[in-house]
């Protein structure tokens, strides 16, 4: 059974409480669309070439793939999740939502020119402003940046970064650096400066291969990699000082599971313990780090029995860690009401809304 | 002037003359049947026991090194008036002045003996027979060798030269009155 549907229960069968969505998705419709948030000299460059969008968002997300969108929210003419109106029927009347985080990624980081990526982003922020935050106030959103340029990205977080809708930037979490490195460190100063958190979800430039050895040959390979690439971006941001250099520095990791991350808390904490002389920067065991630090949201909940599942949940070490996040329209097929018998009752009200809510400042 | 003794009683053990272990080097010996390893460290001396407290590793084959410190990426700096003993097997770091571990402090410590430098005079008085804390004086039994020091010296001959000093490591297992 998934309730990301709410099939066969209600949404105050499954939680009386408040929900907050820590992950649904705007998509783009098409590239039309955003004509009217860019100079003319980028429509016309577009039209004369025939471009309809970045090319990574296909790459990350094949259209049909069934993990894509769930069938019962495809749209008959337009993409998954590119019109309120459907999130609002999918996820936020069912589910009442009181809020939920939006989060876009259009694959701008696919784009290599430099100019016309920073002219997307910007078209691509002042749309999800126009046409989805201004219009619902159960809405907050992630910006994007035009994510090659540290410099270029700072300057649209600056840029947009101020409207109260925006509590997050988005980051694709593959990569050509690993995000820790200091060449993209004035994009965090702008995170920090805007007092945003820094979000990353599933996607990258085409030429970040998706696992750490290359590229796979097929899509099940990739996306049943993708947890590989979260710690690795992970133990980057904490071994070369990020949080130290920005210690105000939240980051959201999306879309990425949580159940690996005690075992490789051990692991982390345990080559710290006699190699932090390299990295002296890092004053406490990485797991204290990550606890402070870093939040998740649940899907992929990669459940075992929940026996198992419970120990996970105790390994954690924190009740405040986890969000509960649809990844509308990405199907994942998560059992919400079993997971929430597995978390201590404590732990409840944080995961469907309280730590999201603290996290973003809602 | 030389005269032959035997090893200082109430755990105190002579493991070397003093220029044996010059600084920056060490000696591994048993006393009581444990390995300690005893470091000259810039002109200090300090001992370990030879075991890890974190998984018993050989901790006094391990390097000494000066503390590494960070106000934040991009800022490293050595602090060679710290030093710190690391364990071989996974690079455990122990301060060589109280044993304590780097990361857990409080909970993680490697065992330490007290180490003092006597000179050979007062190395040749203490340890001969009927001296305060020699097993003659608190019992009036006769010397249990002659001339044959216990120890890492079993078996041999251990001549004090009264112009040499000492290095003298307490196993904290003295009977004292």
């Amino acid at each position: 059974m998934t309730t990301a549907l709410l099939e066969n229960t209600t949404r105050t069968e499954l939680w009386s409480g408040s929900v907050i969505d820590a992950d649904v998705h705007a998509n783009v419709p098409s590239m039309e669309t955003l004509y009217k948030y860019q100079d003319r000299v980028w429509v016309q460059w577009a039209q004369e070439r025939g471009w309809a969008g970045p090319s990574g968002l296909k790459v990350a997300y094949p259209p049909n793939a069934p993990t894509t969108s769930r069938d019962e929210w495809r749209l008959a003419d337009a993409p998954p999740a590119s019109d309120l109106g459907a999130l609002q029927r999918h996820i936020l009347d069912p589910w009442q939502v009181e809020k939920a985080v939006l989060n876009c990624y259009y694959a701008i980081d696919s784009l290599r020119h430099p100019d016309w990526a920073a002219a997307l982003a910007r078209a691509v922020n002042d749309w999800l402003v126009a046409e989805w935050l201004d219009r619902d106030p159960r809405l907050v959103g992630s910006l994007v940046v035009p994510a090659r340029d540290p410099q270029a990205a700072a300057d649209e977080i600056d840029r947009v970064g101020g409207h109260p809708g925006f509590r997050q930037v988005m980051l694709p979490v593959r990569s050509e650096q690993l995000y820790g490195q200091r060449a993209w460190w004035p994009l965090y100063e702008a995170v920090v400066r805007n007092d945003l958190v820094l979000g990353m979800h599933w996607g990258g430039t085409p030429d970040g291969a998706p696992s750490t050895s290359g590229f796979p040959s097929w899509y099940v390979e990739e996306y049943a990699a993708e947890t590989q690439v979260y710690a690795a971006q992970v133990i980057s941001m904490i071994a070369e000082g990020v949080l130290r250099k920005f210690p105000e520095l939240r980051v959201s990791m999306l879309d990425c599971g949580f159940t690996w991350i005690p075992t490789w808390g051990w692991r982390m904490n345990k080559e710290w313990k006699g190699l932090r002389r390299e990295i002296p920067w890092v004053d406490r065991p990485p797991m204290d780090l990550l606890r402070e630090h870093f939040r998740f949201s649940i899907a992929p909940i990669d459940a075992g029995p929940p026996a198992q599942m419970a120990k996970i949940v105790e390994w954690l070490g924190t009740d405040d860690l986890l969000m509960f996040g649809t990844d509308y329209p990405h199907r994942h097929d998560d059992d919400i009401a079993e997971f929430l018998q597995v978390l201590p009752e404590g732990m409840r009200a944080n995961v469907m809304s309280e730590t999201a809510r603290r996290w973003y400042r809602l | 002037m030389t005269a032959p003794t035997e090893r200082p009683r109430g755990g105190k053990h002579v493991v070397a003359r003093t220029d044996e272990i010059p600084p920056g080097s060490r000696r591994i010996v048993e006393l009581d049947g444990r390995q300690i390893g005893i470091f000259n460290i810039d002109g200090e001396y300090v001992a370990f026991l030879h075991r890890c407290p974190h998984m018993s590793g050989p901790l006094c084959e391990g390097q000494v090194i000066g503390l590494v410190e960070s106000s934040g990426p991009g800022d490293v700096r050595l602090d060679e008036s710290r030093k710190f003993l690391t364990c071989p097997l996974h690079g455990w770091e122990f301060d060589v002045h109280t044993g304590q571990s780097y990361f857990d402090p409080k909970r993680v410590k490697a065992k330490r003996f007290p180490v003092e430098v006597r000179s050979g005079a007062d190395v040749a008085a203490e340890s001969a027979p009927g001296a305060p804390g020699t097993p003659e004086a608190e019992t009036g039994a006769a010397p249990e060798s002659d001339g044959r020091v216990p120890g890492p010296y079993i078996a041999e001959t251990f001549e004090v030269a009264v112009e040499q000093d000492y290095v003298v490591v307490s196993t904290g297992r003295a009977r004292r009155k």
